[in-house]
C-alpha cells in the first residue's frame, strides 16, 4: 500500500498548471461561446440554451447535420472494431514467438502507426487512386467501378480499409503481448485434455485476452470517434457529406463557417461523450489493474 | 503452421505495399506518375527531394515540425516525471480523480479544442509560433508521458528509496542520480511517444500557424489543394516524414503496444 | 496403468552433443512400474523437469526409446500419451466451473453428457470437490485449483501415469501437508503411476515408495527413502538427502581402518586399497560426541530442541555430530564416537562395498 503523503501535490502542481492552461482555460471559452449568439464585429448576445436545444433537436438544421455526422461516426467506429479486432487477434496468433523473424514482424507491423496523419491520408489518396495508385488500379482491374472521390460507397470503403490499415496492428501488438503472458504450462495442459486448436483458444487464449482487449476496443474507439486528418486528406469529407465524421463537420463549423456559438455547443456535447467514454474506459482500466493475477 | 505463415506474410505485406507506393512515386517524374501505374521507377530521379532541400518554403516546414516536436517532449516530460512519480508512490488527496482527468484529456478530441487554442494563442501573442503547437500537444501528450512513466516507476521497488533515504541523499539528488537511470527505458519510450504523437498531429498544428511556423504536414495539404498536382513532390514530402518513426522503431519495437496503450500492457 | 520403461533416454538441447557436459539429461535405463509412487529429486537444473518433459512429450529425447507397457511412445505426441499432469502453478481454465473443468479432458475426447456428468461427480467426490462443483474454478484457492488440475487427469479412465511437476510451490505452508496427504490417499486408492518431480527432500521422502535422486543429468540412485538414508551409494545423495547432511571427511583407507588426518577410524569391514580420491561419510545422526572416543575440537553447538547438533573439527577437517541427550561439553575439547558400521567409504564420490 502506497504511503499517504498531501505533499506529493507539489510533484503534480507543474502537470496540473499545464492542463489547466491547455485544457480548462480553452474549455471555458468554449462554455462562453456555447450560451452566445454572434453578428460578426465581436458582438455577443445571450443565447442561453439555445444552441443546446437546436443541437438536440433532429428536425433543426444544426441538430440534422450533428446527429448524422454523429450517426456515421458511431457506424465507421462499429464497422472498423468489428474489422481490426478479429484482424488483431488472428495476426497476433500467427506472430512468430521469437528470433529475428519476430523483430522483422513487429518493425513491419509498427511502420503504419509512426506515420504521420496526413501523411496516411495522402499514401491513400494516391494508392487508391485508379490512375496512379496500386490499390485503385487493382480494384478497377477487377471488373469493380471505384472512384472513392466520385462514390459514396467507395469513398467509405477507403475510409475504411484506410484504417484497417493504419490501426490494426496495435490491435495485433497488444494481443501478442497478451498471449506472450500465458504461460507454456496452460497449452501443455490443454493438450493433455486433449482440446482441439478452437478450443485452446477459446478456453485459455480469449480469456487470458481480455485485459488487452478491453484496452484495445476502447483505444480504437477513442480514436475512431474523434478521427480527422485521414479521411480529411482523402476525401475531404465528400463526396457530399458522406464521410463527414463528427470532428471533420466541427471543424468545418468552427473555422470555416466560424459559427461560434453552434460550435461551442456542438464541442461540448461532443467532449461530453469522449468523456463518458472515457470514464468507462478509466474504470475497466482500474478494474483490470486491480484483478490482475500475478504472473509467475 | 503453414496457414499461419501465409496469413502473416499476406498481412505484412498488405501493410508495407502502400508504404512502397509512396517511395516508388517519390522517386519518379510527374510524367511517369500520371502515365499510369508503374511497379517500380523506370526513370529513378532524385529531383523531388532536391528540390525539398533547396527550395525553403519546403525544407523550413521540416525544421518547424521538429521544432515544436521537441520543445513539447521535453515540456511534457519535465512536467510529467515529477508527478508520474507522486502517482506511484503516494495516496493524495484527488489522486484518483486527477489521473482520470489526465486521462481525459488524452481522449478528448483535438477538434474541440481547435478553435478556443487560436483564441487563446491570438491573446497571449503565441499565435504562429512553434511554442504555441507545443503547448496545445501538451494537452495529450502530458498525460501520456504521465500514465507511460507511472507503469515504469511502478515496477521499481519502493525500498530502493527508502534505501536511499537511509543512505542520506536528499530529494532531488536520489531522483537525479538514482532513480531516474532505473527508470531509463521508460523515459526513452514516454519521449518517442510525445515526440511521434506531436510529429503526426496535422488539425491543431494547422490551426494554430499560418506562415512562419507552418509545419510539414500544413504545407502538404497546401499542396493538395493548389491546381496541377505536383505527386512526386509530394510523396517525396511524405517519405521524409517517415524518417523519424523509421530511425527509431528498432529500438521501440517491443515497447509499441506500451505506448499506444499508456503503459498499462 | 501403465508401466514405463526409459530404455537409453538421453537428451540434449543443444544441436550436436559431444561431451557428456552438452547433455542435460545423460543416458539411462529405467523402469517404473504401475502402481508405484515415485519422485524425482535434485536440485535445479540436474535435469528433473527435462526427464518429465520427455515423458508428457513436451521435449522429444535425443536418443533412446521411451515405452509405455511395452508400447514405443517416443514419437507420440502429448495428447495421445494417455497421461495426467499438475504443474507447478495451477492452471484451470479460468471461464469455466469446477465441473466444467472436470469435464473438458471428457468432452474434447467425445464422452455422452451422462457418463461425462457420473466421472465428474466420481472424481469430484474423491478429491473434495463435490462442495464447489458448480462455482467458478478462478475464484478459489491455489490448493483446490491443483485438485483441480489433478482432478482433469484423474477423470479419465485410462490414465497411464499421473506426473506432478513441483505442485506445492504455490500452496500456503499450512496446506502442503493436507494437500500431500490427499495425493497419497489418490495413489492408494486408484493404483496409479505417479511420478513426482521435486527438489525438497521431505516432499520427495514422504510422498514417494522409490526416489531418484539426480544432479548434473544423471541419475545417481534409486532407492526407498531408508536405503537413501542408510546407504547413498554417490557423495551427493549422502550430502543431499538427510538435514544437515552426510559428514564427508578426505581419508585413506587400509583394511578395516580410515584415517582422517592423523586419526584412526575403525570400518566394519575389510576394503581393498581404493583407487582416485577416496573419502568416508557417516551422517551426523550416528556420530555422537560422548565421553570416549576421538579428541575434537568443538566450535559451536546449535540447539535445536528436538536434537543439539555440535559442529567440531577432527584435525582439520570440520563435521557435524549429534550432542547426546545427558552429555555435558564443556571448554572446546570433545570426544566423538562414531559406529564403525555407519560409516561408508567412498572412492571418486562412488559407494566401496566391502570385501
Amino acid at each position: 500500500m502506497k504511503p499517504r503523503d498531501d505533499r506529493a501535490w507539489l510533484l503534480v502542481l507543474p502537470v496540473f498548471a499545464v492542463v489547466l492552461f491547455s485544457a480548462v482555460l480553452p474549455l471555458m471559452t468554449v462554455v462562453n461561446y456555447s450560451v452566445q449568439d454572434s453578428f460578426g464585429n465581436n458582438q455577443f448576445f445571450w443565447n442561453g440554451m439555445g444552441w443546446f436545444r437546436e443541437l438536440l433537436d433532429p428536425t433543426s438544421e444544426l441538430g440534422g447535420r450533428f446527429l448524422a455526422a454523429l450517426g456515421r461516426n458511431l457506424v465507421f467506429s462499429a464497422v472498423i472494431l468489428a474489422i481490426e479486432v478479429p484482424l488483431g487477434i488472428l495476426v497476433a496468433l500467427c506472430m512468430p514467438r521469437g528470433g529475428w523473424q519476430l523483430a522483422v514482424t513487429m518493425v513491419v507491423m509498427a511502420l503504419p502507426l509512426l506515420v504521420p496523419w496526413n501523411v496516411v491520408g495522402t499514401i491513400w489518396q494516391v494508392f487508391a487512386r485508379a490512375d496512379i495508385g496500386l490499390f485503385g488500379a487493382a480494384v478497377n482491374g477487377l471488373g469493380i467501378d471505384y472512384n472513392y472521390a466520385g462514390n459514396a460507397t467507395a469513398a467509405w470503403f477507403t475510409v475504411i480499409v484506410m484504417d484497417v490499415w493504419h490501426w490494426t496492428s496495435l490491435v495485433a501488438l497488444l494481443c501478442y503481448a497478451g498471449l506472450r503472458a500465458i504461460p507454456d504450462a496452460y497449452y501443455q495442459a490443454a493438450r493433455i485434455d486433449g482440446a482441439g486448436r478452437w478450443a485452446v483458444f477459446r478456453n485459455i487464449e480469449l480469456p487470458k485476452l481480455k485485459r488487452v482487449l478491453v484496452i484495445g476496443v476502447l483505444l480504437r474507439f477513442i480514436d475512431s470517434f474523434m478521427i480527422y486528418t485521414e479521411p480529411f486528406v482523402v476525401t475531404g469529407g465528400g463526396p457530399g457529406n458522406s464521410t463527414t465524421f463528427l470532428s471533420i463537420d466541427l471543424v468545418k463549423l468552427a473555422l470555416g463557417q466560424f459559427d461560434l456559438g453552434k460550435a461551442a455547443a456542438m464541442s461540448l456535447v461532443y467532449n461530453l461523450m469522449t468523456l463518458l467514454v472515457c470514464w468507462v474506459f478509466f474504470t475497466a482500466m482500474t478494474q483490470l489493474d486491480a484483478a490482475r493475477e500475478p504472473t509467475p | 503452421m503453414n496457414a499461419r505463415r501465409a496469413i502473416l506474410l499476406t498481412y505484412l505485406l498488405a501493410l508495407s505495399l502502400p508504404i512502397y507506393w509512396l517511395v516508388n512515386m517519390s522517386f519518379k517524374t510527374n510524367t511517369e506518375i500520371t502515365a499510369g501505374v508503374s511497379l517500380w521507377p523506370h526513370a529513378p530521379t532524385l529531383a523531388n527531394y532536391v528540390r525539398i532541400f533547396t527550395d525553403p518554403s519546403w525544407y523550413s516546414g521540416y525544421i518547424n515540425s521538429l521544432t515544436y516536436v521537441v520543445i513539447n517532449t521535453a515540456l511534457s516530460l519535465a512536467c510529467a516525471l515529477p508527478a508520474a512519480y507522486a502517482f506511484s508512490r503516494y495516496r493524495f488527496l484527488g489522486d484518483k480523480h486527477l489521473f482520470f482527468w489526465l486521462l481525459s484529456n488524452r481522449m478528448a478530441p483535438p477538434a474541440v479544442f481547435a478553435l478556443p487554442f487560436f483564441n487563446l494563442y491570438s491573446a497571449v501573442g503565441l499565435f504562429d509560433t512553434p511554442w504555441a503547437i507545443a503547448l496545445a500537444h501538451c494537452l495529450f501528450n502530458v498525460p501520456l508521458a504521465v500514465w507511460i512513466l507511472e507503469g515504469f516507476m511502478s515496477a521499481v521497488p519502493r525500498e530502493i528509496d527508502e534505501t536511499a533515504q537511509i543512505d542520506g541523499y536528499s530529494f532531488p539528488r536520489f531522483f537525479g542520480r538514482i532513480f531516474l537511470p532505473l527508470i531509463a527505458n521508460g523515459i526513452g519510450v514516454a519521449a518517442f511517444f510525445c515526440f511521434m504523437f506531436s510529429w503526426v498531429e496535422l488539425l491543431l498544428a494547422r490551426t494554430l500557424t499560418t506562415v512562419n511556423a507552418k509545419p510539414i504536414a500544413a504545407i502538404m495539404t497546401r499542396t493538395i489543394s493548389a491546381a496541377g498536382m505536383d505527386w512526386g513532390l509530394l510523396a517525396a514530402a511524405g517519405v521524409l516524414t517517415l524518417l523519424p518513426g523509421a530511425l527509431v522503431i528498432w529500438f521501440v519495437r517491443n515497447h509499441i503496444a506500451k505506448g499506444f496503450a499508456l503503459g498499462r500492457v | 496403468m501403465a508401466q514405463i520403461t526409459l530404455d537409453g533416454i538421453a537428451h540434449a538441447y543443444g544441436p550436436r552433443p559431444k561431451t557428456d557436459a552438452d547433455y542435460a539429461l545423460r543416458p539411462l535405463h529405467l523402469v517404473w512400474e504401475q502402481g508405484k509412487a515415485y519422485a524425482l529429486l535434485g536440485p535445479s537444473g540436474c535435469g528433473k523437469t527435462t526427464l518429465l518433459n520427455i515423458i508428457s512429450g513436451l521435449v522429444q529425447p535425443t536418443v533412446g526409446r521411451l515405452l509405455f507397457d511395452g508400447r514405443d511412445v517416443t514419437a507420440l505426441p502429448t495428447e495421445r500419451r494417455n497421461i495426467a499432469q499438475v504443474f507447478q502453478f495451477p492452471v484451470i481454465y479460468d471461464t469455466m466451473t469446477v465441473a466444467g473443468n472436470l469435464a473438458f479432458p471428457l468432452r474434447n475426447r467425445g464422452m455422452g453428457a451422462a457418463e461425462v456428468s457420473a466421472q465428474v461427480r466420481k472424481t469430484a467426490s474423491m478429491l473434495g470437490l463435490l462442495d464447489v462443483l458448480e462455482r467458478p474454478a478462478r475464484n478459489l484457492s491455489a490448493d483446490a485449483k491443483q485438485k483441480i488440475s489433478l482432478g482433469r487427469g484423474l477423470v479419465r479412465q485410462d490414465v497411464a501415469a499421473v506426473l506432478f511437476d513441483e505442485p506445492l510451490t504455490v500452496i500456503d505452508p499450512g496446506l502442503k501437508w493436507e494437500l500431500r496427504s490427499k495425493l497419497k490417499a489418490v495413489h492408494r486408492a486408484l493404483d496409479l503411476l505417479m511420478i513426482y518431480v521435486t527438489h525438497d527432500q521431505t516432499e520427495a521422502l514422504t510422498f514417494a515408495d522409490q526416489v531418484v535422486v539426480m544432479n548434473g543429468g544423471q541419475v545417481l540412485q534409486v532407492g526407498t527413502p531408508a536405503e537413501l538414508f542408510d546407504r547413498p551409494d554417490h557423495t551427493f545423495v549422502g550430502h543431499f538427502i538427510g538435514s544437515p547432511g552426510m559428514n564427508l571427511l578426505p581419508a585413506t583407507v587400509a583394511g578395516a581402518e580410515a584415517r582422517v588426518d592423523g586419526y584412526t577410524l575403525a570400518l566394519a569391514g575389510q576394503y581393498a586399497a581404493p583407487a582416485g580420491r577416496v573419502q568416508v561419510g557417516v551422517r551426523p545422526d550416528f556420530a555422537e560426541l560422548a565421553a570416549e572416543g576421538l579428541p575434537v575440537q568443538v566450535d559451536r553447538i546449535d540447539d535445536l530442541g528436538r536434537v543439539r547438533l555440535a559442529r567440531v573439527r577432527l584435525g582439520r577437517h570440520p563435521l557435524v555430530a549429534r550432542v547426546a541427550a545427558n552429555a555435558a561439553i564443556q571448554g572446546t575439547e570433545a570426544r566423538l564416537r562414531i559406529e564403525p558400521s555407519r560409516i561408508h567409504v567412498y572412492s571418486d564420490d562412488r559407494l566401496m562395498a566391502p570385501l
